[in-house]
């Protein structure tokens, strides 16, 4: 009995989030400090509405709330899909505000930098358990996916059974390698491009659609 | 049970092996708890049957929430990636009732430095504060 009715639940579950209703989905943006998650949120946001969603750095957790740009209509093959961007903080297992004073910044500051990435990471955790329905992952093509904060992330999204597209994004630079993000999470697909540039976007659109229309 | 030593009177590092019979009957704070308690007083802890992965995402929301500057930078976890030759893992996940056993090490963000990491092997450094 309990084991055919968490059948059904998890099946319904699983159906309803990738199919159903007329409602914007909430989408976040997750992913490993830096990947450029506000790059990618603000173009797709600047596309199709004109606004940006926040400021970009190369600084680690420049991003230190959740940031929410609702009601994202995207067309596809005249089709309108609408979504409700989440950009949320780097997600990491540690945060050092000494790693903060090597880019300028005086102690203060850099604790209270600390401090609020923390409060970040711990609330796009939440976010993650509670409300969203679909994640887009984004990774640093340039950069190592085997990273234990990559496995417990897929982990968890794939146990709440959420849809999730994971981007190679910076395919601008040279030291890119989109093969080895594949590699990495070959049970999933994995669309390269450089959220800086506007590369492959149209393909973006597209899996966004597909996966959360 | 014999006390342990307190690993700041010794000259080493103290490891912690869980069985996942130690684990199996304590909710997701207490297993939180313990992991923490252990690993804010610089014991590197090792799990044998690993973590769900609800419970690795209360355990990143605590470990921020206890972060203070000179203090406690966090925790340095590593599991292996998930097999991806499991097919069973698909129909445990589909119900819910997705087995994790996975080793798990977890330390003091500065004493573990993971030197390599792949699908079979995870290679890590670990030195006194």
């Amino acid at each position: 009995m309990g084991l055919l009715t968490d059948l059904k639940d998890s099946i319904s579950r699983a159906a309803s989030t990738l199919f159903s209703g007329e409602d914007p989905k909430r989408i976040g943006i997750y992913g490993p400090p830096n990947a450029g998650k506000t790059t990618l949120a603000n173009r797709i946001a600047r596309d199709w509405t004109g606004d940006a969603v926040g400021p970009e750095s190369h600084i680690p957790h420049e991003t230190r709330r959740a940031r929410r740009k609702e009601n994202v209509e995207i067309e596809r093959d005249g089709k309108k899909v609408t979504i409700d961007i989440v950009d949320t903080p780097g997600v990491t297992t540690k945060v050092d505000y000494t790693e903060f004073l090597e880019h300028d910044m005086e102690k203060d500051d850099a604790v209270r930098r600390s401090r609020e990435a923390t409060e970040g990471v711990a609330e796009a955790m939440h976010w993650l358990r509670e409300d969203v329905d679909g994640v887009i992952y984004v990774l640093d093509s340039t950069e190592d996916p085997f990273t234990q904060v990559n496995t417990m992330l897929i982990g968890i999204i794939e146990s709440q059974d959420l849809p999730v597209l994971i981007l190679a994004n910076k395919i601008d630079l040279e030291e890119s390698s989109v093969q080895r993000i594949r590699n990495a999470f070959p049970q999933h697909e994995t669309t390269p491009l450089s959220a800086l540039e506007g590369d492959n976007m149209d393909e973006l659109y597209d899996k966004i659609a597909e996966y959360f229309g | 049970m014999a006390e342990a030593k307190h690993p700041e009177d010794e000259d080493g590092v103290q490891i912690d092996l869980i069985s996942a019979e130690r684990m199996s009957d304590k909710t997701t704070m207490e297993k939180i708890r313990l992991i923490l308690d252990g690993v804010r007083e610089g014991k590197i802890v090792i799990l044998e049957a690993g973590l769900t992965p609800d419970e690795e995402s209360r355990l990143i929301e605590v470990t921020m929430t206890e972060i203070s500057p000179d203090e406690f930078n966090g925790i340095e976890i590593e599991t292996y990636p998930k097999s991806q030759a499991d097919d069973s893992s698909l129909l445990g996940r589909l119900m819910g009732r997705e087995e994790t056993k996975k080793l798990t090490v977890i330390g003091p963000a500065n004493q573990i430095e993971t030197l390599h990491k792949d699908e079979t092997l995870i290679s890590a450094l670990v030195s006194r504060k």
